[in-house]
């Protein structure tokens, strides 16, 4: 079959993936700059294409309890939304993480706190993968780095949410949502009939036959010493999902005296700026984690033994550089770059840093 | 169950129950339980269940009817969930015209968390937080949210009932029946009110909280049916 | 081969769509795109860039500070983006509204008088593609057919009838750039 390959914003390609990986719903509300997910699948038309639900809702924390209504039947949906909105679902997100239900919600971050700028900005880095939400949990976080993952982590992470009954989020930001790369479209594929849910998710709220009791989505336990157990499933669930889920990309690591770490739009600069420097004779590797929970801790602390030191690159004053720290167990210097609020580093300055933070200093 | 000697979320829990029976809808039926009083509802009623977060069942339900429109969906809400936290959700559910029923218990108080102002407690009405009784121009005034959701096009059948009398309860079943089948019948949102007492955060005795409840209540939340097949009737 | 390209100028003179036209021919003969725009209230009446790479290579960084090629359309985009080009690499620039013209001396400087034109013919709308096509005069990194590919995939079908119209203004610009400095 001929590859079908398509120019599109990174924010289409999420919108034209869910389409054709057989989504029941998306729910969301517009803000800068992810609105292209909502508008492309308005313009769509996919209660036409597959019989997929498309609704604007009257707010984010409506649109992640939606979310949470459709997951409870075992259906396949999905919110997306930029920093502030996002911060709005961390309630739901909680809601639904404690209800143990599957589903996916995109950020497409820009800069804070607060209303911020609507320019690119990886500064949610802790809310996605330590929290954001209340109560011991976590989510399963994607971070693309090009067109073609946003269009790819729909199908890994409504696949990896249903495989664990856990949300999970593709954490993009607004130099992958809002550019255009060349992007293979997987096939179409069906949406689930309601026997194949039904068989699938034996847990939801499909309506209740004679022939089983009544399925209850809830996430409120009263007594304290379930509530407790409760807890330690949950724990297990991350910790079989930390055993294997662990994901990321080393590129030009093996003979690299520094090691770039970057995930998303700012690991594409470091590319960028690791050819720059191997092209000047200093030996730099990138890794990239794809999984920032789960965190590719154990690669990192490998590299540690042959490197000279890290550089952590991040649109932000520096967050995912206190994991980097933990699997390098003080062996070797980690140093952090970042621009904050919407400014874009350029390859130039990523190198830079790296010459007078790590090599030199 | 667990609600209080009196109070009329038991009989209200019961009329949907029947009705659900009646219409043999039960594998068919998928109910949204609120925060509040009613939090535990999902136990009471042998259909799916989905526990809400504070406010936000309309939503739910939302995705719920529109992802399986050949089910029934109900949420079952109380003041606070549905008439201060829930308020946007509540609005903009019935604005679109969802296709499911709300059952909307008024008692003018927070039961749950222990008698404080709700947004439908009447004016001079004493609340842990409205100790000296509600202030109007403190604490603003009673919202009659039932009113304003018939006036939006996406309501189809408006009634306010009570379940504190014989006669009230067979009326409020008639209503509650009305309400699911509107929805077979695809018509847009069914909403239907019980005013109900609180005797526990009145702190009456449920004699005395239903003769304060027909006193007080019912002059300011007045029974009967508002809209009936989208028309405005009051 | 990898050629990045920054096009730069007011919103609305059609900077945006330049690039996606160039960004899907490059597609359309089996390459790797990136098109990256500055978005935002800016875009609004302001001015307007985008970043555009081809390469034969998968694509690193799509955030540049540094390139082969500049586009550039107003007097802002010129002060921004002249010292930007690399040594050796081009700058292509229409006169029109430009006070100080570029300076440097160490890259190729061409000049395209494509509003001129534009107004000359009648065919304001494809002002962009008159730039387009002088660019590709100076470097012909895309098929002229494949142009016309791009041109197919990145308009919609109602505006399809345009194409000649659009290939004709490529042609206005490829016959008319002056090169004005060699480096």
């Amino acid at each position: 079959m001929m590859k079908e390959l398509r120019l599109m914003k990174g924010n289409e390609a999420l919108a034209e993936a869910a389409i054709r990986y057989g989504a029941d719903g998306y729910f969301g509300y517009p803000i800068t700059p992810q609105s292209e997910v909502i508008e492309y699948l308005m313009a769509e038309r996919p209660e036409r294409r597959t019989g997929m639900v498309v609704l604007q809702a009257e707010s984010e924390v409506a649109a992640i309890n939606m979310v949470y209504g459709g997951a409870a039947c075992g259906k396949r949906v999905m919110t997306s939304s930029s920093s502030p909105g996002v911060s709005l679902k961390m309630e739901g997100v909680s809601y639904i993480a404690g209800a143990e239900l599957p589903c996916l919600v995109a950020n497409i971050q820009r800069g804070g706190p607060g209303l911020g700028t609507i320019q690119p900005s990886q500064a949610d880095y802790f809310q996605a993968t330590k929290g954001g939400g209340h109560g011991d949990y976590r989510m399963i976080v994607l971070a693309p780095a090009s067109v073609q993952e946003m269009s790819d982590f729909v199908s890994l992470g409504f696949d990896l949410a249903f495989k664990y009954r856990n949300p999970a989020m593709i954490l993009s930001d607004g130099v992958i949502g809002q550019m255009m790369e060349k992007v293979e479209l997987q096939p179409q594929r069906a949406r689930r009939t309601e026997e194949e849910i039904i068989q699938e998710c034996p847990w939801a709220t499909t309506g209740k036959p004679a022939t089983r009791g009544h399925n209850i989505i809830t996430s409120l336990e009263l007594d304290p010493g379930r509530q407790e157990k409760f807890n330690l499933k949950l724990q297990k669930k991350y910790k079989e999902i930390e055993r294997n889920e662990v994901r990321y990309e080393e590129i030009n690591c093996d003979d690299a005296d520094y090691i770039l770490v970057a995930f998303g739009s700012s690991a594409r600069i470091c590319q960028k700026a690791m050819d720059i420097a191997r092209a000047e004779g200093i030996k730099v590797g990138l890794l990239r984690p794809i999984t920032l929970w789960p965190f590719p801790y154990k690669p990192i602390k490998t590299l540690a033994q042959h490197a000279k030191g890290f550089l952590v690159v991040e649109l932000n004053a520096g967050q995912m550089i206190e994991d980097v720290q933990l699997a390098v167990a003080e062996k070797v210097k980690v140093e952090h770059f970042g621009r904050y609020g919407g400014i874009i580093p350029a390859p130039g300055e990523v190198l830079e840093a790296l010459k007078s933070k790590v090599i030199g200093g | 169950m667990h609600y209080c000697p009196g109070c009329g979320h038991g009989t209200t829990h019961r009329l949907v129950a029947e009705v659900i029976d009646e219409m043999g809808i039960q594998d068919k039926t998928i109910g949204i339980a609120p925060v509040g009083c009613a939090v535990l509802a999902y136990n009471y009623f042998d259909v799916d269940m989905q526990e809400a977060a504070h406010g936000r069942a309309p939503a739910l339900a939302t995705a719920v009817k529109r992802l399986m429109p050949e089910k029934f969906v109900f949420t079952y809400q109380g003041d606070g969930d549905l008439a201060a936290i829930g308020t946007a959700e509540t609005v903009h559910a019935i604005n679109r015209g969802e296709k499911f029923v709300i059952i909307f218990i008024n008692n003018g108080i927070y039961g749950m968390t222990g008698g404080q102002m709700a947004p439908t407690t009447l004016e001079g009405m004493p609340t842990s937080t409205s100790p000296y009784g509600r202030e109007l121009d403190l604490m603003g005034n009673p919202l009659k949210i039932t009113e304003l959701v018939a006036n939006l096009p996406g309501a189809y059948f408006v009634t306010r009932q009570s379940v504190h009398t014989p006669a009230n309860v067979r009326k409020a079943k008639k209503a509650i029946k009305q309400a699911f089948e509107n929805q077979a019948k695809g018509h847009g949102t069914s909403f239907v009110e019980i005013v109900s007492n609180c005797n526990s955060g009145w702190k009456l005795t449920p004699i005395k909280a239903n003769e304060w409840m027909e006193q007080n209540m019912f002059p300011f939340y007045p029974l009967g049916d508002i809209k009936v097949d989208g028309k405005l009737v009051k | 081969m990898t050629e990045e390209i920054i096009i730069a100028g007011f919103g609305g003179q059609g900077v945006l769509s330049m690039g996606k036209i160039l960004a899907y021919s490059g597609i359309m003969q089996d390459q790797e795109v990136s098109w990256m725009p500055s978005y935002g209230p800016e875009m609004r009446g302001g001015t307007a860039n985008v970043t555009v790479i081809l390469s034969d290579e998968r694509i690193s960084s799509p955030v540049l500070n540094q390139f082969d090629t500049a586009i550039i359309l107003n007097q802002q985009s010129l002060d921004k983006f002249e010292s930007t080009v690399k040594p050796g690499g081009v700058l292509l620039y229409d006169p029109n509204g430009i006070v100080h013209p570029p300076t440097r001396k160490d890259i190729a400087i061409y000049r395209i008088r494509a509003a001129e034109f534009a107004s000359k013919v009648g065919l304001a709308k494809v002002f962009n593609m008159i730039v387009l096509g002088a660019f590709l005069k100076i470097k012909p990194i895309v098929d002229e057919s494949n142009i016309e590919k791009g041109l197919q995939k990145s308009l919609p079908e109602r505006h399809h009838k345009m194409i000649p119209e659009n290939l004709k203004a490529v042609k206005i610009g490829k016959d008319n750039v002056e090169l004005m400095q060699e480096v």
